[in-house]
This record gives structure tokens, sequence and C-alpha cells, in this order.
């Protein structure tokens, strides 16, 4: 009896005394969406990092991309919000990012690497150290190299316009029986690539949204066509209201459109989903009058100013932005690196064996010098959310005949101008 | 045993006794002091705390938000602007043409919704009511038959909204069926007319078991002797449904209306996941455009958002109101 007595007092002793050791470990939570693998790749480098750093706990909280466009901006528009976050939406949040340079070990390090892209993340005229991008991205094309060749149609080549690609697609579709002939996602940010190429540009001079232009009337009108025609796949852009987000790459995975429009991001995705079920090649961003642009962005993990840790928080910050890391993270996840050290020493060893995999890399590397520099201003530009709002909702009324294109373009312009007047009162 | 027992209970009860003979004194004193009904409201008091700090606190703040304006959320971040919000929601060149309208997407939620709750209640009671009807007959199987109806009613209304979409997609159940039938498969969905009839469809079937559980219930209390001299008297089958069923099933028919009414103009969350408002706006309900506004578009309008639930629990009050002084009469003229 005295000998279990004494076990049971070792245990609670033993207990309370990992319980005082775990409070004094300090909690870091990072919010994280994947579009693939690069979950699993994030945890499995944190893993490591705790190893090395015993004292923070660094827990990785996976959510939906939805959570992060939706769920954050309320928490953190009350002060709320994870310690960390991965977030695409930059600037228009940059007044919760957290400023670094006074915690991080070598600012002069962050801006040498990072620098060209902190004003996507950070107000105007600031000089914060937000965070760092985790990857570049670029809107662009994939194709079903499968599915044409079964139709026995020629793939478009480089400087091939919209109207050849889904030309081609509709061949596809046609001989092939599939449900429609492309799809690209229900989303402001993607058909904004296509609107620079025939020649739209959202910016006025005095940096405030410039009214719809031409240049967007275009390809709006060119999407509306194509989906009264039943060569849009209208399950991702006329099936929602308002400004929901809906990808098309599920359709794309299931072979049932032969050119799905998304972006560099998807690669994983694909290659993980798609397996050697059917052979796909990335296009690049096809061409309108003014080019053949896609659009720049990416994936930023910033340092929340909520936090309680911010030393914490910067030494799993410095670990994550170290060339080491991220040239793993970028390897593994298939990622376009946004790292100058990385981008300029080369030599990535992308880890995957899709033959698929590598010339899709390739492909999107060489459509990054076709931005038009329209696009390439809009990822740090305040109101382009309010665009992107516009665009999605008064395009898939359209689509879905209950306005038209010339209602739409009123409509928009009065959308945009209630955005920045509600946002100035 | 009986000893341990009597100690344990002893034991679990002390905290509460101890509470009770701390609040006895006071308690008395008061019941001298105000009588019967001082006591009543002391027992009341702990409810309507939990009232008034997740409903009436939070419908001050909500109109309080209402005539605010900005993007911020916390309060000290947004700017007075007094009935604005209220003005751009109804502001309109043309009340007949909603394109006209400033805020355009929330006359067609309104319509939208009017539409849905006008087919929806309707379609609800009635078959409700059918099927209490029969459940209430003695059938075989009516407790499996009872359990079958009211199991959608447990489902989560995410579960409910995708377990149809799975049905209605392009490659759903649905489509395998006509599809195996020999009939072109359909994009249910994408079809206005088929779109809003699958948001009246679902949420009926969705919440009819727990509207037909209060019907059975009313059914049930109705005395069985009114029946039986009606039988005797050889009265029909009809005139005995208008008669002693509809008449005495009145109040729960009333709490029926009012519920479905009610859950009819929130509908959000099947409907959401189902059709996530379209095709185009056709399936926008206000909820939705509620929550669109105020918490899914990238640049949020809380204060919108505010003026236009504030309105819409304004018409919920209107319609409740209006339906309980019917029926209320109704009874009357019965009782009379």
């Amino acid at each position: 009896m005295k000998f279990t007595m004494a076990s049971f007092a070792a245990l609670a002793v033993a207990g309370f005394g990992s319980a005082a050791f775990a409070q004094d470990k300090v909690e870091v939570r990072v919010m994280w969406y994947s579009d693939g693998i690069e979950g699993e790749v994030m945890q499995d480098l944190l893993d490591r990092f705790e190893k090395t750093h015993p004292e923070i706990d660094v827990v990785l909280d996976n959510v939906a991309y939805q959570v992060i466009q939706e769920q954050l901006p309320i928490q953190l528009a009350s002060g709320k919000g994870p310690d960390i976050a991965r977030v695409t939406n930059l600037k228009e949040q940059a007044e919760h990012w957290l400023d670094l340079r006074d915690y991080v070990e070598d600012p002069a390090y962050w801006e040498a690497n990072f620098g060209d892209r902190f004003d996507w993340m950070r107000p105007d005229g600031s000089d914060a150290i937000p965070g760092f991008m985790t990857q570049l991205t670029l809107t662009g094309g994939f194709a079903n190299k499968t599915l044409f060749e079964q139709a026995g149609v020629e793939m478009p080549g480089d400087g091939a316009t919209w109207d050849d690609w889904i030309a081609a697609s509709k061949e596809v579709m046609e001989s092939q029986q599939l449900p429609a002939a492309f799809a690209i996602d229900r989303s402001g940010h993607r058909i904004s690539g296509p609107n620079a190429s025939y020649g739209a540009n959202y910016i006025g001079d005095d940096r405030m949204p410039a009214p719809i232009d031409d240049g967007t009337m275009t390809f709006a009108s060119k999407l509306v066509d194509w989906t009264n025609q039943g060569l849009m796949l209208p399950e991702v852009w006329v099936s929602a209201a308002g400004t929901t987000y809906r990808a098309a790459a599920d359709d794309f995975i299931n072979a049932q459109i032969p050119f799905y429009y998304s972006g560099s991001w998807q690669i994983a995705n694909l290659s993980t989903k798609i397996g050697d079920a059917f052979d796909w090649v990335a296009t690049g961003s096809p061409c309108g009058s003014a080019g053949c642009s896609g659009l720049a962005g990416g994936a930023a993990l910033v340092a929340i100013k909520y936090t309680r840790h911010p030393e914490e928080v910067a030494a799993v910050m410095d670990y994550l932005a170290s060339e080491e890391i991220l040239r793993e993270f970028t390897e593994r996840t298939l990622f376009l690196p946004a790292h100058k050290g990385v981008v300029e020493a080369g030599g990535l060893n992308f880890q995957s064996d899709d033959p698929n995999v590598a010339p899709a890399l390739d492909k999107f590397i060489s459509a990054s010098t076709e931005t038009l520099p329209f696009a390439d201003a809009l990822p740090a530009w305040k109101w382009a959310n309010a665009y992107y709002g516009a665009l999605v909702t008064r395009i898939s009324q359209v689509m879905a005949g209950e306005i038209s294109l010339e209602e739409a373009r009123t409509l928009m312009d009065q959308d945009i101008a209630d955005q920045v007047s509600a946002a100035s009162q | 045993m009986a000893g341990f027992g009597k100690t344990l209970g002893r034991a679990v009860t002390w905290p509460l006794t101890l509470v009770a003979r701390a609040v006895d004194p006071p308690l008395r004193v008061w019941q001298r002091w105000t009588g019967t009904g001082g006591m009543a409201a002391v027992f009341l008091a702990p409810n309507l705390a939990i009232f008034g700090v997740f409903v009436l606190i939070p419908l001050v703040l909500n109109f309080v938000y209402s005539m605010t304006g900005g993007t911020g959320i916390l309060l000290d971040q947004r700017s007075f602007i007094g009935m604005e919000q209220y003005g751009r929601l109804l502001e309109c060149e043309d009340y007949t043409r909603r394109i006209t309208c400033r805020e355009d997407q929330f006359w067609t939620a309104v319509t939208n919704t009017a539409t849905f709750v006008i087919f929806q209640v309707t379609l609800m009671v009635t078959v409700s009511l059918i099927t209490a009807l029969i459940l209430n007959r003695n059938i075989r199987g009516r407790g499996f038959f009872r359990a079958v109806f009211f199991f959608p009613v447990l489902l989560s209304p995410v579960v409910v909204g995708l377990i149809w979409r799975w049905i209605l997609q392009r490659q759903g159940l649905l489509n395998l069926i006509t599809v195996n039938l020999g009939l072109e498969p359909e994009v249910w969905l994408n079809d206005r007319f088929y779109a809003f009839a699958a948001t009246v469809g679902v949420s009926t079937w969705a919440h009819m078991g727990f509207y037909t559980l209060i019907l059975l219930a009313g059914l049930q209390a109705i005395p069985r002797d009114l029946y039986e001299a009606a039988e005797m008297d050889a009265t029909p089958p009809m005139r005995v449904f208008r008669r002693i069923t509809l008449p005495l099933l009145g109040p729960n028919f009333a709490v029926v209306l009012v519920l479905a009414l009610i859950r009819g103009v929130q509908i959000f969350d099947e409907v959401y996941v189902l059709t996530g408002g379209g095709p185009g706006t056709s399936t926008l309900y206000l909820t939705q455009y509620i929550y669109e506004v105020g918490f899914a578009s990238i640049l949020r309008n809380p204060g919108l958002a505010a003026a236009a639930s504030i309105l819409m629990g304004a018409v919920l009050v209107v319609l409740t109101l209006l339906q309980l002084w019917f029926s209320r009469r109704a009874e009357g003229r019965r009782a009379r």
C-alpha cells in the first residue's frame, strides 16, 4: 500500500512538473491553408524547428482557403487572430501585420531577399517588414494533353490567342463528348490577367479606381459569349452569387474540361491528384490584343500584430525565411520561389517523379516575363479587391441572363465607387 | 452500503444546501417586502440576464452598427452616419426595376425571400399536416415512419446541403438515374426554376419532421369522444376534418405557421451550400445577402449588413404579430 501511495505521489509530482514545464513553453499558432501538399511540408519543417527550439510550441492550424478569406479578416478587424498567417489578401489587411524589423535577427537579410515585394504587404510609404512571400504565383492555363491527342486536335502554340484556345478546346469537347471546353476559376484576380491582355487598366492617374474600360469589357463579353454557347463550364461562375470563390481544378482533374485557366499554385495539386491518369501541360496565358499577360501574385506568411509573443514569432519567421529552409520548401512544394538568394543560386531540385511537373514550372517561369506593366502593378494596388469583387458579382449576373453587359458596366462602376466611399467613411 | 449512499448524497448536496441557507434569509425578506410577484422576478432574473446578454444587447448593438459607416469592426473604428445605410438600402429610382436601386442585390434578395416564403411555408404546412394526419392513424410501422420523417431534422444544414448537392449536380445521383432511363442529363442547379424549386423542396424535406411533430401532438390532444360522436352521427370525413380537426388544431397550426415563416425568412445554411445563391442571384436570399455584405465580401460593410438585418427583423416582427392577431381573432370567434 505504501508503495502504491508513493507511486501515486511520484506520478502526481511528475505530472505537475511536466504541466509546469508545458506552461513554460510559448505557443505560436500559425493559420495555414493548402492548395496542394505544402501543409505537410510546413508541418515537417516546423517539427524540426521545435526540436531545436524546445521553448516554443508551434501549432499549425490547417484551414480551408475560405477561412483565410472570410473569417481571418473578421478576427483581425476585432484585434484578434493567430500569431502568424498565410494570406493572399496582402495589401488590404496591411494594417494588421506586425513590423518584424525590431525582432528579426538580421533585417538586412530580409530586405535583400524579400524587399522587392514588401510593398505588396505593407501600407504605402511604410518601411515595415511584415513577413515574406512563401511563393510567387502567376496565373496561367493548363491543358489536358491526352484529351487533345485522343481528339486529334493540335494544341495551340506560343502566341495563340484566347479565341484560338477556346476554338481548339471546343473541338476536343465535341469529339470527346465533354460537358464543357474550358473553365476559369470564379475570381476577379483570375480574369484580370486576361483583361490586361485585352488592354484593361483599373488604376487611375490618381491611383484611385478608373472606370471600367473597353479592355475589361472585351474579355468580359467573350466570357459571357463562351458561357452562353456552353463552352465555359457554367457550374463555376453561374452557379453562385456574390463574390464567392470557386475553383475549377476538380473538373480539370476529373478530365471534364480540356483547358483550365488558373495558376502556378495548382502544379502540385494537379500532379498529386492526376498522377498518371493523363498527361497535362502548362500553357502560359493565351494572348489578347495587347499581350499575353498573366497576373503575378502569391501567398505570404505574415506576423500578426496582435500576437503576445513577438520575439518567438520572429524566431519562427527567421527560421522559415532562411535560405536553406525556403529552398527545401520550394523544392518539395513545387512552388515558384520568392527568395532572391534562392532564385539567383538556381539549381533547384524540384522533388517530383511526375514528368509533367518540370516543363510546367519552366513554362510558368518563361510566362512570367510576358506580364504587362498594369498586371505587375496590381498586387501592390490598394483597390484591387474592390475591382475583383465587382467583376465577379456582375459578370456572373450577365452570364445568368439577369442583366446586360452594359448594365453590368454601370453597376460595376457603382459597386467600386460604393466600396471606396464605404472604406473612407 | 446504505450509509455510504447517504454520505455520498450529503457530500453532493452539501454545497447546494450551503447556498440555499445563505440565500434563504434575504429571499424571505424580499418576499415579505414584495409578495409572491417579487419572487417570480427573482426566479426569472437569471434567464433574463442570459436573454439580455445574448439577445437584447446584440440587438441594440446591431442597431447602433446600422447607423455607422466604414469597414472597421470595432465601434471605435466606425463613424456615426445616422440613417444613411437605411437610405442606401431603400433608395430606388424606379421601385418596379430592381436594377435602378442603389442596392439592387438587397431588393433581389427581398423579392427572392418573399417568393421563397410563400412557396415554402405553404408547402411545408401542407406536407406537415398531411404527414401528421397519416402518422396519427393506426398504421403498421407507425413508430418507424415517425422516426424516418423526423430524421432529417437531426442533420446539420450543411450536411443536408451537401447531400442534395451530390444528388443534383451534373454527375449526381439524379442524373445517373435519368441517363439510365435514356434521358438527357440536366444541370439542375444551373437552371433558375429547378434551383429555386430545389431550395424550396430541400428546406421542406429538412424541416418538415419538426412541424409534423408539433401537429401530431395537437392531433393526439383532440379528445377521441368528439370523433366517436361524429362517427355515430355518420358525419362525412371531410366535414369531421373541417369541423373538428382543423379548429382544434388551431393553436398548434398557429405555432407551426409562425415558426415556419420565421425560419423561411431566415433561410441560409442549406441553401448557401446547395446553390451558393445561384444561378446568378436567383436563390440569393436575405440572410445570404447580409452575410455576404457583412462578412464574406472582400471589402466588408458591417453597417449596411446591420441595417439590412434590422429591416428583416422588423418585417418578421410585423408578420408574426399579424399572424398571432389573426389566429387569436379566429380563436375568439370559435369560443363565441
